[in-house]
């Protein structure tokens, strides 16, 4: 083109687009721009570590410099997902010290992560900055050693979540001397304590750190040293919350806290005891963060502090705040926005706190700035949902669950599909769901005809036949995540809206009715999708093709089937149950025969039931997109 | 899937034949509640072929809420979504709730010590007569100025830094968190500890 740009003009421009989305876009213009913006692409985030390889990865971006990549399906995080089923992050880390000595960033959520994938991290990159491990396992404190050792620029080191076998505290220890850097060390979920001076030591020297998450193994006596070493702090995780009850402890912790400025995020407070409560007072109009909800406190303690947070945003506590406790919390903190609600006793077979629909409904009502919320309590009404709808229509996620399953509205013993249904007619902004109580197929209608920006769904023990999935898949035009367990959804839906799965990242179905079969015949169909049978029973093939599986994993790749699935995973090749070294051995005819049937079957069933749903296109037949498929 | 067994139950409608002594009518409320509980579902042929695991779990489940039998319900796995982290929190503060306190009492002159459990205790008024009915005797009324006036005994107790203490000078929930042992003392020794040395 004559009046084309230098490259290095627009390579320039390029390096303002940070989003993912502008850059995929970019990078369609035209060869040239493809070229150009693959060079210059330094952030990466894989929403499915099997959508792709490290090959392809590093072959077109040869410069990267931070990667965010995430593993197992969320439905792990419930023990849903057998141990061993995968997302090893190794092969990554060794593609990556060969091919990107300059990466900096390495963040992780749901992966298993070695002790040797951490050394080789140390040891590969020298300019490593930032290790962000989100929900992750198979590490050791000895791992965590060898990056304290050897990352001289560390700046963040947030082990969230992780299950981390814990050997001692002694990695800690580990950062030398001459290491300041610091801006963020989360160690939240450790167990052992780490050497209390070293600690200090390593707080006094990093004068950047704004994020200091300590475990419950650092005394609350102690607590005071840590502060008046770091007065700069933002975010604060406490230990354990309690300690002998002295005059001398509480004032020591009070003076340490007032002189702590710009707090903004507070979380810690195992086994919190009130009494010291109060010593934090001086910070909270400044909060616009806390997470309590490791803290047994009950409601009037709760509402005292709470009621100080003026500035809060966002808060995480246990139901023990109780319906009263978010009436106080809806008159004092008008500017909040995200609500979580965890239960204190999701086990007992009898409610032990005094938390209904209602505190539920008094926050809708009194934030108005209330966009996400989670939820857990023990009884549920239509009313209140649509109350809840009408008050809050900027809503982005909801999450509810009403801990007994399939539990109807309490006051008229009806399914709870209108109650959904009003949220997500009136919240058209609404990004995630997650849903529970008594269902039917009628709520999924509600959903594909009004859920148009919806990207994540999770259903459980809900709908009535396939017609439910059907509307899901054919109506949720931002669907890119969609999990589902225990509900009776079969081969049909799934068949009928195969091609729906490659707009998507990925579909989990466990202890639903899709038969061994109709995995088959979709993995035939669609060779761009890994579809995984997950079975413990033993091999598919074993039992009659209409027998259905445990669970099923769906997600699009280019990387083909991938190499590391153990035993109990299957992958659906067409005539074949293929395991992890490739073998199957179903014969071709008898699928054929299957095949040809689900033909006539789909073509009748379909027919039919779009008779019945209005907004349903032809979307069995669709033109792919160009999406970026490693989101 | 698990849900679903119970749909044959219902199909044969054996409440109707049942003999009951109760009024016709009375179990509205109860079919009610199971009916919505049971949603419909047809229970597809596959899944007798092929015997899920974990239908008889959860099907124990729904068993017990039509008898509504207050029994503990069989866990279904991954329900409700809480993280095993979150649960593990829970549980230990269980468990630490529910261990006692034990401290040993001693009596001048008694041949053997007790234990008591101080969690068991709301206050200093109930500890004193607890003490006073296992050891049978008097402790006598506790004043700030004279300590435990009108009796032979006075309880006592050794903290954490090994001091002889007297009980009831400090709040209730200090007293819980220091107290090692508790020593009961008897005549001049204890007339030593009240009122004004």
């Amino acid at each position: 083109m004559a009046y084309s740009f230098p490259e290095e003009v627009l390579e320039h421009v390029f390096s303002f687009l940070s989003s993912d989305r502008d850059r995929n876009a970019v990078s369609l213009v035209c060869k040239s721009w493809y070229e150009i913006e693959r060079w210059c692409r330094r952030r990466i985030f894989i929403g499915n570590c099997y959508a792709v390889s490290p090959d392809i990865v590093i072959r077109r971006f040869p410069e990267v410099r931070a990667l965010e990549m995430k593993g197992k399906p969320h439905f792990a995080d419930f023990n849903l997902v057998p141990e061993g089923w995968g997302g090893y992050v190794h092969p990554w880390i060794r593609a990556m010290s060969a091919a990107y000595p300059l990466l900096e960033e390495i963040k992780l959520k749901r992966m298993v992560v070695t002790d040797e994938s951490l050394e080789l991290i140390a040891r590969s990159f020298k300019n490593f900055k930032v290790l962000v491990l989100s929900s992750c396992e198979g590490f050791t404190t000895d791992g965590l050693a060898s990056i304290a050792a050897n990352c001289r620029n560390l700046r963040e080191l947030d082990l969230r979540e992780s299950e981390v076998e814990d050997l001692s505290g002694h990695w800690l220890s580990h950062f030398p001397d001459n290491c300041t850097s610091l801006v963020s060390l989360n160690m939240s979920c450790l167990g052992s304590e780490v050497s209390f001076s070293a600690l200090e030591r390593l707080v006094a020297r990093c004068p950047n750190l704004r994020t200091l998450r300590l475990n419950r193994a650092v005394p609350l006596e102690k607590l005071p040293n840590l502060l008046h070493r770091a007065p700069q702090l933002v975010e604060l995780g406490t230990g354990a919350y309690s300690a002998e009850i002295r005059s001398d402890i509480f004032s020591n912790l009070t003076e340490a806290f007032s002189v702590c400025k710009q707090l903004k995020g507070l979380s810690g407070f195992w086994d919190a005891i009130p009494a010291f409560l109060p010593a934090m007072y001086s910070v909270c109009s400044g909060i616009t963060s806390l997470n309590l909800s490791y803290a047994t406190i009950q409601s009037p303690d709760l509402v005292k502090l709470v009621s100080q947070c003026r500035n809060l945003q966002r808060l995480w506590v246990l139901d023990y705040i109780e319906d009263t406790g978010l009436e106080a919390l809806a008159a004092s903190c008008k500017d909040l926005q995200e609500l979580r609600v965890f239960p204190s006793d999701p086990f007992g077979a009898e409610p032990n706190v005094a938390l209904t629909e209602q505190g539920l409904v008094s926050v809708s009502e009194g934030c108005p700035k209330l966009q996400s919320v989670l939820y857990f309590c023990r009884q549920m009404s239509n009313a209140a949902l649509v109350t809840i709808a009408r008050n809050r229509p900027e809503m982005i996620r909801f999450r509810l669950c009403i801990i007994e399953p399939q539990a109807p509205d309490y006051l008229t013993l009806e399914p709870l599909d209108t109650g959904f249904g009003a949220i997500v007619e009136n919240c058209k902004e609404l990004r995630r769901l997650s849903m529970s109580g008594l269902l039917t197929d009628k709520v999924f209608e509600y959903i594909g005809n009004h859920a148009k920006k919806l990207e994540m769904l999770s259903i459980a023990f809900a709908g009535d036949s396939d017609l439910g999935l059907h509307h899901v898949l054919s109506g949720c035009e931002s669907l890119r995540k969609l999990e589902i367990r225990d509900c009776p959804f079969g081969d049909k839906a799934l068949l009928a809206n195969a091609a729906k799965l490659e707009t998507m990242r990925s579909l989990w179905m466990s202890s639903c009715s899709v038969s061994f079969g109709a995995c088959k015949l979709l993995g035939q169909k669609m060779p761009r999708l890994n579809v995984e049978v997950i079975d413990e029973r033993g091999p598919p093939d074993s039992r009659p093709e209409s027998c259905p599986v445990e669970k099923l994993y769906v997600y699009r790749t280019v990387a083909g089937r991938r190499a590391d699935m153990p035993g109990f995973v299957w992958k659906m090749d067409g005539d074949k149950a293929l395991s992890a070294d490739g073998s199957g051995n179903k014969p071709r005819e008898v699928v054929e025969r299957l095949g040809s049937s689900y033909a006539i079957n789909f073509c009748t069933w379909l027919s039919y039931s779009l008779q019945s749903v209005p907004n349903t296109d032809a979307r069995i037949i669709t033109c792919m997109g160009q999406r970026n498929l490693f989101c | 899937m698990e849900g679903m067994m119970m749909a044959h139950e219902t199909d044969l409608n054996l409440k109707a034949t049942e003999l009951r002594l109760g009024l016709p009518g009375t179990d509205e409320c109860e079919e009610m509640l199971s009916a919505a509980k049971n949603n419909k579902r047809a229970s597809p042929e596959t899944v007798e072929e092929c015997g899920s695991k974990g239908g008889s779990a959860a099907k124990s489940s729904h068993d017990e809420h039509e008898t509504a039998a207050p029994a503990p319900k069989a866990q279904i796995v991954g329900w409700p979504p809480v993280r095993s982290y979150r649960k593990k929190n829970l549980q230990t503060k269980k468990t630490e709730s529910e261990s006692g306190i034990y401290v040993k009492v001693s009596m001048d002159g008694a041949p053997y010590l007790r234990k008591i459990d101080l969690k068991v205790y709301n206050g200093y008024p109930e500890l004193l007569k607890a003490l006073e009915t296992m050891f049978k005797l008097t402790i006598g009324e506790y004043s700030e100025r004279e300590g435990y006036k009108g009796s032979e005994y006075a309880p006592a107790y050794e903290d954490k830094d090994g001091d002889l203490m007297l009980v009831g000078d400090v709040p209730w929930d200090m007293f819980m968190s220091s107290c090692k042992r508790l020593r009961i003392m008897k005549g001049s020794e204890a007339r030593g500890l009240g009122g004004a040395q």
